[in-house]
């Protein structure tokens, strides 16, 4: 890495920073590993779909990130399938992370514990 | 340049302060006395106490939500306070309220009782009862007696005065606050007993307290049981500081001297012989100013073994602050012992060899305004087979407790004579009690003794006054004397800091670790923060040192035959015996115990 | 790609259950399986919707149709005609509260969604570790502008004319703060974060550390650059682990990216930033306790004037914002003061992170514009009352806050609303309590709180606070007058009005809100010696009811004590003397038969 110089590199670092996140279009997963998410076992979430992901041979970015404040559901995960919106599964053991790799990710199909979007984004 | 001002209205009064006034100073302005007790100030020292913690001050301003404490709030243009609203007295008194319920009322078998700042303001606010009290829950914690002071934190209210004197005046180091909420108290690092802490027993702590949560060991009982004692010859010395305070505490004018009258009352008291320490303060400076031009010539020749500048060391409290803070400086001090043990030395070996009797058989006491002196009198190397060359040192407070008990009124005793031979004493023994005092004494006799010539004066007004650090050139008939002088243990360590680190231009040092020198120290009558006290015990010291026939240490007849009968000459080997003594590296290592 | 298939979503939130939510499914499986279609669709439950007024909600996918108050009866109509026929049911689409206008999908909804995230704006999308996650979600691109762009007044008067105020608690506005320090000038200056969240519960400091640690750091460069400072200190309570780490490490990315250290983006601005640690004191959120607590001096409050701005630390003018605070900051720079100041309230604008906590479905932070009202945020965004209990009162401002309650629902929240109804905006925990609560013991609970962390400095809060606590205590044993009750008002108010800082000054506000709105339970308590929500042990009575009992024995058997007698079959009874009050006979009895009087 190097020092920003000035804020036109950092606007270049901005459109490459977002070319190598959503530049590509594949399944995005982001794990909510705050210390509520944590606490619950988001860790245990997060390793189980790296693992998981890549055994059953599924390209996706798993992302680990801060809490979403859904906290009476943690662990919480988004799933982002190529074109579609986003959506949130909360009180994610691994038997349910498992079926939303074999129902949601792969097929679309939805399965229980979708947490609706319930706020309005600012950017 | 024009200060500038601000008008307030103060309980429908107007009046004009310079900004940065707070709202009791600007109060007393008016003469409206709004009651406080955390706050202290010492106006001529620069000691202001201001925590803000106790909240009686409180007033109501204009415009505020809540109530201002008035110690820490400043004026501001136009303000109108109003200091006994309903709501200031009924949060006064609910307050006041709230600090009774946490205190023990042992009023009656108190030491501060009758002499309390709580109690006054308790009555000053017509408490008569506490609401609540039997379900109120007390603070309570462990007492510490050290051989000085005694902690009881149970009594503790909070004020802080003597945190902050410890740190901020004497950067001791040895109080705090500790523990949070409703145990929070003031109290030595993970609550050790004083004695395991830094403390240099100066006892400013207790002279500030306003309630009995810090007081003196009371040392009155030894010395009655020893006053018992048929088979005892008791003799007493007392320091020059008590003569121009010990009347306060029988109503009389602070700066009143009552030399003669505490000599009568010490012989009605029963002590055999009443001596003055004032003798062992001018053998002090026969001791100290030798060695002070011994090393000042064998420096000026190029010695490099002798050290300056040379510090005084008579100071308890100050010995102790060395030895925890500055022992790698230990050489530079004056060997020379306080005069308390120089008197002791002498009592139990000259004077008992006089009048024919073992010195098992001879008890000294000390009246002193200190309560370092009870520790210094304690140490080790002060006692011959385990018998002390003083047996006990009492403060003060505690002879005017003492001779109340004895039913003595002073105000209508004779004036009395100290005894012979230790009683006499010159002027330069005297001035010991006031800061300057000390090196204005041993500069009039080196001086004479460096040139061999008479004094024309003796005031040596540039010695004197309560700045904390002052210095002064004294011309040696050509040589100049740097002199530097130090009260309060925070100015001491500026100069020691310099002396640490090579940068000291003196050539002598008078150190005394109470502000003011002893007579502020800390077995005085309590001055409640009335600085003005302080300066009329000096004003009251260098009056007695006028009216003296002598005013040099080697003038007085009785030392001069004491060096022919006995110590040969000053810094002789005998002198260096039992006159002087040696330092200890007493820095603390932090035991936390489990 | 195949064409997606149908679904339908039918909200399994608390709410909507307890309105015949599980009907609703019910309903909706025979209906697909009279059709035949339940291989082809399914049908899913989702978390709350948030539109708990709204409940049953129905979702069908794809199209986001949103159906509202879905009964069991309408699942053949949403059947044959929406899923069978594409046919929209107009009647139970959501109607826009205004226009009466009905929204069809739920995208359209989502305008009307009660929560804006700003300062969580990152949270839960950022790879918190990866600085350039960041940056390509706007990090740092505030800073950027105000370095080439503005100069340090310009900052502060946009941040004023935001009408931005401190989040910590006080609501003292960010601006003025700024200018204050901007003004007084010094060769030193400090900029400090204060991140030692410390009222019971609330955590919203902590997730923006953990989501969006940059956000912080990004605001305070700004605010170094607006009052001319180059330090900046972050005081965060050791507590905090995960924050702590997350913390360190954006700071160790943004100097080795060069957005901290010298020459700032080639502008020749310097500014670097160091941590101190809490340890947990929560009078150490006060700021001049904080910044005592940093220069290694014992955490407590001094008092202001001088404010930390014109002296703090290290006796330099030094500007404490808290972190919620900051996290606001680049969003103002980069959409505007007017975008900030149009969402909120005449005199709060904005939003305002909330915990939500206590007897509320939805626990967990929300972040809604200022104004919106407690019922919304109870009712609607935290799913209602657990278990459909009754709604008693929400403490809002942690232990220095006070409790609003039923008549409070419909007040819109903010800085002065709150203070105006005897409680304050504190730093946004929201405590709800239901009918089973006591409100005296709730005072009770958070005196306790206060006592335990109060600093000792001044006596009306070290001591007074501690006799607060002694005659609840007394009050929930049974042992209270009428006249304990007015001195409990009166010690309260002198408290208020004499301690030093803020933590004394709002400690006795649970207990002034809990006797001005439930005084008959206090009168209760003194009076009758009862406790109507039958929380105070030493109040209540077990009591088997004769007539219910068959003599079964099991209370006996389940007793810990021994204070249950009886002949089999033949109806006990508890001796009050032995019994603890433990409830376990209560919990057992299958027949009702125990009480509690």
């Amino acid at each position: 890495m190097k020092k920003i110089k000035s804020p036109e590199e950092l606007k270049k670092l901005k459109t490459e920073a977002l070319e190598r996140l959503y530049g590509k279009e594949k399944i995005r997963v982001r794990v909510h590993m705050g210390t509520s998410g944590l606490a619950s076992g988001a860790k245990e979430i997060y390793d189980f779909l790296r693992l998981e992901l890549e055994k059953r041979s599924i390209e996706a970015d798993v992302i680990g990130t801060g809490d979403m404040g859904y906290s009476f559901a943690e662990p919480t995960i988004e799933v982002k399938r190529p074109g579609e919106t986003p959506v949130v599964f909360g009180n994610v053991d691994k038997i349910k992370a498992d079926e939303i790799i074999e129902k949601y990710i792969k097929n679309g199909e939805y399965v229980d514990g979708i947490l609706p979007v319930n706020y309005q984004s600012i950017y | 340049m024009e200060m500038e001002t601000i008008k307030l209205t103060i309980d429908n009064k107007t009046v004009e302060v310079p900004k940065g006034t707070t709202i009791n100073k600007a109060a007393k302005e008016l003469g409206i006395d709004i009651p406080v007790l955390c706050y202290m100030e010492l106006k001529d020292l620069c000691i202001e106490n201001k925590p803000a913690g106790c909240r009686i001050c409180v007033v109501e301003v204009q415009g505020r939500r809540n109530l201002a404490p008035s110690c820490a709030t400043k004026c501001e243009e136009g303000m109108v306070v109003k200091t006994h609203t309903t709501r200031v007295l009924n949060a006064r008194r609910t307050v006041m309220e709230f600090i009774l319920s946490d205190h023990p009322k042992e009023c009656l078998i108190c030491a501060k009782s009758g002499n309390c700042e709580l109690q006054s303001m308790a009555h000053q606010l017509g408490i008569k009862e506490i609401p609540g009290q039997e379900i109120a829950a007390m603070s309570t914690y462990k007492k510490d007696t050290s051989p000085s002071i005694i902690r009881d934190q149970d009594k503790c209210i909070l004020c802080r005065r003597c945190e902050m004197m410890c740190n901020e005046v004497q950067t001791v180091g040895a109080l705090s606050a500790v523990n949070r909420g409703f145990m929070a108290t003031v109290a030595p690092a993970f609550e050790q007993n004083l004695e395991h802490s830094t403390c240099t027993y100066c006892g400013q702590c207790v002279a500030v307290c306003p309630t009995g949560a810090l007081t003196e060991v009371d040392n009155t009982p030894d010395v009655l049981r020893a006053l018992a004692d048929p088979s005892k010859t008791v003799i007493v010395q007392t320091a020059p500081a008590v003569r121009a305070a010990l009347g306060e505490m029988f109503g009389m004018e602070p700066g009143t001297l009552v030399t003669g009258k505490m000599v009568t009352a010490l012989r009605a008291l029963g002590f055999d012989y009443v001596f003055d320490t004032d003798f062992a303060a001018d053998l002090t400076i026969m001791e100290e100013g030798t060695e002070l031009l011994d090393r000042l010539t064998r420096h000026l020749n190029g010695d490099k073994t002798a050290r300056l500048p040379i510090l005084t060391s008579c100071c308890p409290g100050w010995v102790n602050f060395f030895e925890e803070y500055f022992p790698d400086l230990k050489d530079v001090p004056s060997t020379a012992k306080s005069p308390q043990q120089m008197f002791g030395a002498i009592a139990k070996t000259y004077f008992a060899d006089k009048i024919k009797i073992d010195r098992k058989d001879l008890v000294v006491v000390s009246i002193m305004p200190c309560l370092a002196k009870k520790y210094e009198c304690q140490r080790d190397e002060f006692s011959v087979d385990g018998n002390r060359d003083v047996d006990f040192s009492i403060s003060t407070r505690e002879l005017a407790s003492f001779i109340k008990q004895a039913n003595l009124d002073l105000n209508n005793l004779e004036e009395g004579e100290f005894d012979a031979p230790l009683g006499e004493s010159t002027g330069a023994g005297v001035i010991f009690g006031a800061t300057g005092g000390v090196i204005e004494a041993a500069v009039r006799t080196a001086y004479e003794l460096h040139t061999a010539k008479k004094l024309d004066r003796l005031d040596f007004t540039e010695l004197r006054g309560l700045e904390g650090v002052r210095s002064a050139t004294i011309d040696f008939n050509g040589l100049p004397i740097n002199i530097g002088i130090a009260h309060g243990l925070g100015n001491a360590r500026k100069l020691l800091n310099d002396v640490r680190a090579g940068k000291s231009l003196f050539h002598a040092i008078e150190v005394m670790a109470c502000p003011g020198g002893c007579i502020g120290g800390g077995g005085q009558p309590l001055h409640h923060g009335n600085s003005e006290i302080i300066k009329a015990r000096a004003a009251a010291i260098y009056r007695e040192d006028k009216q003296k026939p002598l005013r040099k240490s080697h003038e007085n007849p009785f030392i001069i035959k004491l060096y022919e009968e006995f110590l040969g000459k000053p810094n002789s080997e005998k002198a260096h015996h039992l006159l002087h003594t040696h330092y200890f590296d007493k820095k603390k290592k932090i035991i936390v115990k489990q | 790609m195949p064409r997606e298939k149908m679904q339908i979503i039918v909200c399994g939130g608390t709410s909507c259950n307890g309105n015949n939510g599980e009907a609703v499914i019910d309903n909706i499986r025979l209906e697909l399986e009279a059709n035949a279609l339940e291989n082809d669709i399914r049908v899913v439950r989702s978390g709350c919707f948030g539109l708990c007024t709204m409940g049953p909600i129905v979702k069908i996918m794809p199209g986001d149709t949103i159906y509202t108050k879905v009964t069991p009866d309408d699942a053949h109509e949403i059947v044959s005609e929406h899923i069978m026929k594409g046919r929209k049911v107009e009647r139970l689409l959501y109607k826009d509260p205004e226009g009466k206008k009905p929204l069809t999908t739920e995208k359209e909804l989502t305008s009307h969604k009660k929560q804006i995230r700003i300062a969580l704006r990152n949270c839960g999308i950022i790879n918190p570790e990866n600085i350039e996650d960041a940056i390509a979600h706007k990090g740092y691109e505030a800073l950027a502008t105000v370095l080439t762009e503005l100069k340090p007044q310009d900052v502060i008067r946009i941040i004023k004319d935001s009408g931005l105020r401190g989040r910590g608690g006080g609501g003292f506005p960010t601006g003025l703060k700024w200018e204050i320090a901007y003004k007084n000038k010094s060769d030193e200056k400090y900029v400090v974060c204060n991140a030692d969240e410390g009222d019971p519960g609330a955590f919203m400091d902590r997730s923006v550390l953990e989501g969006d640690p940059h956000a912080v750091l990004e605001a305070m460069i700004i605010c170094g650059y607006a009052i001319e400072a180059h330090n900046g200190l972050i005081y965060i309570r050791a507590e905090y682990p995960l924050a702590v780490a997350r913390l360190k490490s954006a700071i160790q990315q943004a100097r080795d990216y060069g957005l901290l250290g010298k020459d700032i983006l080639g502008t020749g601005f310097d500014f670097d930033i160091d941590i101190r640690y809490g340890a947990g004191a929560f009078v150490c959120g006060e700021e001049t306790a904080l910044i005592h607590s940093m220069e290694g001096l014992r955490g407590e409050p001094t008092v202001k004037p001088p404010f930390p701005a014109e002296s703090g630390f290290r006796g330099k003018p030094t500007n404490v914002n808290n972190v919620e605070t900051f996290a606001c900051i680049s969003p103002i720079i980069l959409k505007g003061a007017a975008w900030f100041a149009g969402i909120g309230t005449e005199k709060s604008k904005g939003t305002k992170v909330f915990a939500l906590a206590g007897k509320i479905n939805n626990v967990g932070l929300i972040e809604v514009p200022m104004g919106i009202t407690l019922r919304e945020v109870i009712f609607e965004i935290g799913g209602g009352i657990r278990k459909g209990k009754k709604f008693k009162a929400a403490q809002t401002g942690g232990p220095s806050g006070g409790c609003l309650t039923e008549k409070h629902l419909d007040l819109p929240i903010d800085f002065d609303n709150l203070t105006a109804a005897g409680s304050m905006m504190g730093s946004g925990g929201l405590i709800v309590m239901d009918e089973d609560d006591c409100m005296v013991s709730v005072a009770k609970f958070f005196l306790d709180f206060t006592v335990e962390e109060s600093c000792g400095k001044c006596s009306p809060c070290r001591i007074g606070n501690k006799r607060l606590h002694e005659l609840l205590e007394h009050i929930t044993k049974g042992k209270g007058t009428l006249a304990d009750l007015d001195r409990l008002k009166n010690m309260s108010l002198v408290i208020k009005d004499t301690s030093l800082c803020g933590l004394g000054q709002s400690s006795p506000n649970p207990v002034l809100s809990t006797l001005t709105n439930f005084r008959d339970e206090y009168e209760a308590h003194v009076t009758l010696k009862k406790c109507p929500a039958g929380k105070c042990k030493d109040l209540m009575e077990y009591f088997i009811i004769s007539a219910n009992c068959v003599g079964c024995t099991a209370c006996a058997r389940v007793c810990p004590v021994g204070a249950i007698t009886g002949e089999r079959k033949e109806p006990h009874l508890i001796n009050p003397s032995i019994c603890i009050k433990c409830g376990a006979c209560m919990e057992k009895c299958k027949f009702d038969a125990i009480i509690i009087q």
